[in-house]
């Protein structure tokens, strides 16, 4: 077997048909890693796969495997995983082996999935192009003259090119969403607090979550499954009951309320993107969704709320990288003068940026004006969603206002940079459910459809998700990836 | 609200990280815009708002405080910076000063 099957749902039919079997399927992803050509992988971990495989398939001799017993799958290397270098994509975490590994891992290791390797990611998970790695960009399969998107871009990348079946990102603005939208996969970021972060590399602990990327909707809920419930090791994980999400996927939109709120269809917005976007929302209607109209009249604001809550709290997650128990050390003439050069020499710009910023908006007489400012707008852009839901069932934006743009485009410009979450980080502002499906391609690139729902309804996001996907078939598109 | 070279610095300095000359000069230039773009939030009215630090409905999640297992001593130091270890110490430069 060369190539990978199309989606877990296919695997895990071969698997149990023994048709394959996880060595195989194992072999396949990690010489398709080996051979990537999109930088989209910081390590391969070719003797931990193999060890993973062997014991997936004896366990795949008895009769109860998990659907994900056997199924290969990257991790974006801000998620720690024990025994396996995690750098974050930083110069500051260079040759950092965690002692354990993450709670969102113990649970795909638990239930028989193969870690392929650790995906490229910008550092720290601050950016929104990938060009932010210290070991360099990830580049697009759909034209490796742009980006993938970010900041889980090699996440993204590694099931756009079928190196693995699925993957793990994290998304505190779209670092999910935003690059599945670019890379033309689904990209899935969870209602807060229905994933564990213990183990993961903090950004923004109020908007960071761990989701997953894959091909189809269906492939999306079987790991969420496997992902979601309470941690006792993770205070802010919910104690709701383990449920079935696949239980909505055939139902339909018939008779739903699709919320379109007119502020997310902007100018600037490319014509493509508003194309096919529009072309969804007349899909659904034909399949007898009614489109309301509701209003989101702050999403103007979610950009400056996250501006400054975002880098706030990086700038003290961050405090911990000072060179005395992990990471790089470069020494001064004294304490003080370590911390400083470890850490100008040790960030790069974009997370120095953030530092400072974050710094600012935090030191005195200005904590007011800027933090305690943003957290109060953010409690307006809560309840303008908690109204938005009581008119409708889902609300079904673009993902990003453009296609994937050129590598270098906006590097020197941060503002054009932080523009590409605009409809994405309001679903982090509020705690939200929100996914990317492919809607279709503009000029040859994926565009991305966002579907978020009310929070801790996944199960009807993914309702209205599925029924676009069965009527449309724009997920299975396919970059050309020489084999 | 346009950020000067003189609060970079200042701020780089609270947040403990050195900057290069041209550094200081590009970050002051792309804050200032970004910061005014945020600068925008003022004409939202919030007088009466209080603020929102999660979207989380629960608060002050409890647990017993019972002893488990943790990392060995062997663990911890075995991602110490080079020269940053001393035996079963971490090694920093030192904080006090003779009197």
């Amino acid at each position: 077997m060369n190539a990978l099957p199309g989606s877990i749902t296919e695997a895990a039919a071969l698997l149990r048909r023994r048709e394959t079997s996880a060595a195989e399927l194992t072999d396949a992803a990690l010489s398709r890693a080996h051979a990537d050509r999109f930088n989209a992988w910081l390590l391969v971990a070719d003797e931990h796969a193999r060890a993973q495989a062997r014991a997936a398939d004896a366990r795949l001799r008895s009769a109860d495997a998990p659907l994900l017993c056997g199924i290969p799958w990257a991790c974006k290397d801000i998620i720690g995983t024990k025994g396996l270098e995690t750098t974050a994509a930083s110069k500051i975490l260079k040759g950092y082996i965690p002692p354990y590994s993450a709670t969102v891992v113990e649970r795909l290791d638990a239930r028989g999935a193969v870690t392929i390797g650790k995906t490229n990611l910008d550092e720290f998970a601050m950016g929104s192009s990938n060009e932010n790695s210290a070991f360099g960009p990830v580049t697009n399969p759909w034209d490796t003259t742009r980006v993938p998107g970010g900041s889980s871009g090699g996440s993204a990348v590694a099931v756009a090119a079928s190196e693995a079946l699925f993957a793990l990102g994290t998304d505190t603005g779209g670092s999910i969403r935003q690059p599945g939208a670019l890379s033309g996969v689904i990209g899935m970021k969870p209602t807060y607090g229905r994933v564990s972060r213990f183990g993961v590399v903090a950004f923004a602990s109020s908007l960071d979550q761990v989701g997953p990327f894959t091909h189809t909707v269906e492939d999306c809920a079987i790991v969420c499954e496997a992902l979601f419930g309470k941690d006792s090791n993770d205070a802010t994980t919910m104690p709701l009951p383990a449920e079935d999400l696949r239980r909505d996927l055939a139902r339909g939109v018939k008779g739903l309320r699709i919320g379109v709120p007119k502020e997310f269809f902007i100018a600037g917005m490319e014509k493509g993107v508003d194309r096919a976007v529009r072309d969804a929302l007349k899909e659904y209607e034909r399949q007898g969704a009614e489109l309301v109209d509701v209003s989101l009249s702050l999403t103007d604001h979610g950009l400056a709320v996250y501006y400054i809550i975002q880098p706030a709290e990086a700038s003290s997650n961050l405090a911990r990288y000072d060179g005395v128990r992990f990471g790089q050390r470069v020494e001064g003439r004294d304490l003080l003068q370590t911390y400083r050069a470890t850490r100008g020499q040790g960030f790069g710009a974009e997370v120095k940026r953030r530092m400072i910023l974050g710094t600012y908006a935090l030191s005195a007489g200005y904590y007011d004006a800027y933090y305690v400012k943003a957290q109060k707008v953010r409690t307006l852009i809560k309840a303008e969603f908690d109204r938005a839901f009581e008119t409708c069932d889902a609300i079904v934006t673009p993902t990003s206002p453009t296609v994937a743009f050129k590598i270098g485009q906006k590097v020197n410009d941060p503002l054009a940079m932080y523009l590409n979450d605009v409809f994405t980080l309001p679903g982090n502002i509020a705690g939200l459910p929100g996914m990317s499906i492919p809607c279709g391609l503009s000029e040859g690139l994926p565009v991305g459809l966002q579907v978020m729902a009310n929070s801790f309804q996944e199960a009807m996001m993914f309702r209205v998700a599925a029924a676009f996907e069965r009527a449309t078939k724009h997920h299975e598109l396919r970059p050309k990836v020489a084999a | 609200m346009p950020i000067d070279r003189q609060t970079i610095v200042h701020v780089a300095d609270l947040a403990r990280i050195a900057l290069t000359e041209d550094e200081i000069t590009r970050f002051a230039g792309q804050l200032s815009v970004v910061l005014e773009s945020v600068d925008r939030l003022a004409q939202v009215d919030t007088s009466k708002i209080p603020a929102t630090a999660s979207a989380l409905p629960i608060h002050n999640v409890e647990r017993e405080d019972e002893p488990r297992p943790g990392l060995t001593t062997q663990q911890a130091l075995a991602n110490a910076p080079k020269g940053g270890r001393d035996g079963e110490f971490f090694r920093v430069q030192e904080v006090l000063e003779e009197r």
